[in-house]
């Protein structure tokens, strides 16, 4: 049998928790830093506007490129590279005056000129009123997605667990978003979508942990243990699965990252930081939350119920 | 103990068959095609059309593979492109300007399957290529249209029953006509809501102020709002019918925008310029003179005249018409079909006030004589109906009838509704995606999913033997299941869609890794082999249900607050984690019961 994790005594999680607390202080507030001084590079979903791609037969002048659109006056471009020297975007702010369908076929006219071998790969055009519906329906899917996830837990657990949970998984929202913001990614829907799912993959994972730490508090050979202790021994117990689990999903999330091209590369760019600073959260945020919430053996036993054994 | 009744093996068994036979039409892949579909709503596909069709192919020297027909549209399925093409010039060329035919590709799904409901996924446009728009009605402009209308039929309204008015003037988003005392107030208002019924009125008999003020009633504005944006919709299908699109998409969202989607188009200016054109009515004179008809049809029509290909139940022919325009479509508030006094079917046009008067002088001065109603689109004319006046027609109201049945009256009214839109639109989304764009995120997005599920299978396998490898095939399992559900329900699949069965797939396991590790623990606290794995599902079962009911809360949130790429991912999200508890609990316990559940003495599990 090969165990990567045989771990024979409990480790002490508990006792570093002042530790683990600081770091994770300290990272979540350079990622507010960070959101509030640089911002999010808004996709063209959300501000509006015009992107290109266009592929071209030979390696591509981004220069050149970049001069004969602006001397089109649409607006400041931005042109850059994608993946390959033949694959180039270009992104054209939102105007009042042209209507989208004039600018992207009038953009590739004009880079015709310069250099036949041009093709229109895929153009985007977005509204500006769009955009802001969209960025009010994310923030509505985001507090749902927090509402949701609190109110089950609550039920199922206990208020601590619910709150300490939504809080670990909210400081790995508020990480990848400052990832985002420092190395300027775009933010697209797609991110938004990747980082809606971390939130619900990340609970997955305090809810293992809790779930360990309610069976402990209700085993009758723990009942001389401390709190700290408890949480410890769930911990370990259920580290190894946390490893192998994350391995396993973050393997899928490479996957996506090398092989699936420059359309999948935001997704799992945010899904790679949102899983790995899962497993440091659901373990070294939520339950050292717990404890700072003043979880009890009484909030898990009082209700005299028996835990439902599932029928398989 | 670990040993499932029969019928749980049944089950398991039975969803494994029906989810193969349904993934199964995805491995076909496609074949082109033809389709030809009408191009006006006065052409009919029926059999006698896919005969004729069928025999302008044969006369090439081809045969298609196959035939589809459905209410719309008939599609002829062959080998190859070339093929293709050339049954596309064909038929082309056999069946006119009133068929759009269009290059299509179909799925080469066995006829067996087909008639079992099995479909292959249907594929989104960033995977197919293609390109999507998303326009918004201008309602301010609707309204403002309308308004404008209302003004004038008051002021027909008022003239007809000599009621005498000063000013008729738009305020705002109403219409304030100046009276002249309080008698006259209660006369118009009188007037007024019986020639007006929808519309609200407002009395003012303060002096110096005698007015009646008219506004739409909430229910009238809303009204306004959706047939503006249903004639918009009704006028884009019909001129995406043009564009000879295979299977394009208009639909509502929201109140006031419509969405477009146009799979395998790529001139996107074409596409614009056909959307955003117009088609009118026009109502001119008909030259019944005979010596005129006999020097048209010699190919020398007299000054001022030109022939006109006529449509309708009379079949089709020429007329001779003149090409002074009397009256056009924007005259046009409404068409509607019905019933004339004879109950025969027919088309009540209801003009505005201009319309109306310009009609009634047209129709006094020529009774007896003919007129033909033109519907010009592309630039060509086309009679639609070309009745004979028998008296003055006054009021706006005409009514067009012949030997029609109610549905060619429904035709001709969606006809001279559809030619024109009801308001100006715009296009707030634009998306267009090149053909080779869209292989190449086929390609990227299975390679992801493969190279990724790989790795996991044979790490599992590695790292639990028996058991991994009953975690690995539950695994392959949950991708049968969802794949096939995705082919049932035609989600259509997307990128974000493809991501998300790999992100799925890689949360899918850890159903599998928290019951595996729960079945190590009990070994490793001296439980017996089978109360191991008794109790190892048992006990993951509470985790694995809390785990997949918050990671499903997620997902319902992204459904329904998310739009395009984000619904497409949500779609596959939601239905692998209900396909991963089926397949991580329930098919993989019925594994190792079959494996383990038949041994007396066990005395190890490969775990």
């Amino acid at each position: 049998m090969i165990e990567f994790f045989h771990v024979k005594r409990d480790i002490p999680f508990m006792s570093y928790g002042k530790l683990t607390t600081a770091i994770s202080l300290v990272t979540f507030l350079v990622a507010v830093v960070f959101l509030g001084y640089k911002g999010l590079n808004f996709g063209v979903e959300f501000t509006g506007g015009t992107v290109m791609e266009l592929q071209y037969g030979q390696s591509a002048d981004l220069n050149q490129i970049r001069d004969s659109v602006s001397a089109m006056k649409y607006g400041d471009p931005q042109v850059q590279a994608l993946g390959t020297t033949r694959d180039v975007m270009v992104r054209l702010p939102a105007t009042k005056l042209h209507t989208a369908a004039q600018i992207s076929d009038a953009v590739l006219a004009t880079l015709k000129k310069d250099r036949p071998d041009v093709q229109m790969r895929r153009v985007e055009f977005i509204g500006p009123s769009v955009g802001d519906e969209l960025v009010s329906h994310g923030i509505t899917a985001l507090v749902l997605v927090c509402v949701g996830i609190v109110a089950y837990l609550a039920v199922r657990f206990e208020w601590r667990f619910a709150v300490s949970a939504i809080l670990a998984n909210m400081h790995d929202v508020v990480i990848i978003l400052g990832f985002f913001a420092f190395f300027q990614w775009e933010f697209t829907l797609t991110v938004l979508a990747a980082v809606l799912a971390v939130l619900g993959y990340s609970v997955n994972e305090s809810v293992v942990v809790f779930d360990r730490i309610r069976e402990n508090f209700r085993k009758p050979q723990m009942r001389g243990r401390e709190v700290p202790q408890i949480i410890d021994n769930a911990i370990t117990a259920t580290m190894s699965r946390t490893i192998i689990t994350h391995g396993s999903t973050e393997v899928m999330v490479l996957s996506m990252l090398v092989f699936g091209g420059p359309a999948l590369h935001g997704f799992a760019t945010a899904l790679t930081i949102g899983i790995l600073f899962g497993i440091y959260s659901s373990v070294l945020v939520a339950s050292p939350l717990l404890l700072m919430f003043g979880v009890t053996r009484e909030n898990m036993i009082k209700p005299v119920k028996v835990k439902q054994e599932a029928v398989v | 103990m670990n040993r499932y009744p029969l019928w749980k093996y049944f089950v398991i068994v039975v969803s494994l068959v029906v989810a193969a036979l349904y993934t199964l039409p995805n491995l076909f892949g496609e074949s082109p095609a033809v389709q030809i579909s009408t191009a006006r709503s006065s052409a009919k596909v029926d059999d006698a059309l896919q005969a004729r069709a069928l025999a302008a192919i044969k006369q090439v020297g081809l045969t298609p593979d196959a035939t589809l027909a459905d209410a719309n549209s008939v599609k002829f399925r062959f080998k190859d492109t070339d093929a293709q093409l050339k049954a596309k010039d064909a038929v082309q060329a056999a069946l006119g300007d009133d068929y759009s035919v269009a290059l299509n590709l179909l799925p080469q799904t066995p006829q067996w399957l087909i008639s079992l409901h099995a479909k292959p996924m249907s594929l989104g446009l960033d995977l197919r290529g293609g390109v999507h728009f998303l326009l918004e009605v201008d309602m301010n402009a609707a309204l403002s249209k309308q308004l404008d209308k209302t003004a004038g039929d008051i002021k027909r309204e008022l003239r007809d029953r000599k009621i005498r008015y000063g000013k008729i003037a738009r305020v705002r988003d109403s219409v304030v006509v100046q009276l002249r005392d309080a008698q006259t107030v209660d006369d118009a208002a009188n007037a007024l809501r019986t020639a007006l019924p929808t519309l609200a009125l407002e009395q003012s008999k303060a002096a110096d102020n005698y007015t009646v003020t008219v506004t739409f009633t909430p229910q009238g504005l809303q009204q306004l709002k959706s047939d503006a944006v249903k004639q918009n919709i009704t006028t884009l299908h019909n001129r995406v019918n043009e564009l000879g699109v295979s299977e394009p998409v208009i639909q509502q969202q929201g109140e006031g925008r419509i969405v477009v989607e146009l799979p395998g188009v790529q001139d996107t200016a074409k596409a614009k310029d056909i959307l955003g054109r117009t088609a009118t009515l026009e109502v001119r004179m008909v030259d019944s003179d005979p010596n005129h008809i006999d020097a048209a049809l010699k190919g020398n029509p007299p000054e001022g005249t030109e022939l006109m290909p006529e449509q309708g139940s009379r079949g089709s022919g020429v007329l001779l018409v003149k090409k002074d325009v009397e009256l056009t479509g924007d005259n046009i508030n409404d068409a509607q079909a019905g019933f004339d006094d004879h109950s025969q079917p027919a088309v009540h046009l209801n003009l505005d006030s201009a319309g109306s008067s310009i009609f009634g002088t047209l129709t006094r001065e020529n009774v007896g004589k003919r007129m033909a109603m033109i519907l010009v689109e592309k630039g060509k004319g086309e009679v639609v109906t070309a009745p004979t006046i028998n008296s003055e027609i006054t009021g706006g109201r005409v009514q067009i009838s012949g030997a029609m049945t109610s549905q060619e009256a429904n035709d001709t009214a969606l006809l001279l509704r559809a030619g024109s839109l009801a308001a100006p639109m715009n296009i707030i989304e634009e998306r267009t995606i090149g053909p080779s764009l869209g292989k190449d995120n086929i390609e990227k997005g299975f390679h992801s999913t493969l190279y990724g599920f790989l790795a996991v299978a044979v790490f599992m396998m590695v790292y639990y033997r028996v058991f991994g490898v009953v975690s690995a095939v539950s695994l392959a399992c949950n991708l049968l299941f969802l794949l096939a559900l995705l082919s049932m329900l035609g989600v259509s699949l997307t990128l974000p869609g493809i991501a998300a069965i790999a992100l799925t797939l890689g949360m899918a396991i850890d159903s599998n890794v928290l019951i595996n590790e729960r079945v190590r623990e009990e070994m490793r606290n001296g439980m017996t082999p089978h109360m191991s794995i008794q109790n190892g599902y048992a006990h993951a079962f509470a985790t694995i249900l809390d785990s997949n009911v918050t990671t499903l809360i997620a997902g319902l949130a992204l459904l329904i607050f998310g739009s395009g790429a984000v619904r497409g991912f949500a779609w596959v999200h939601c239905i692998g984690i209900v396909t991963s508890m089926y397949s991580a609990v329930f098919v993989s316990r019925g594994l190792i019961n079959l494996i383990y559940g038949y041994r007396r003495r066990l005395s190890s599990l490969a775990v």
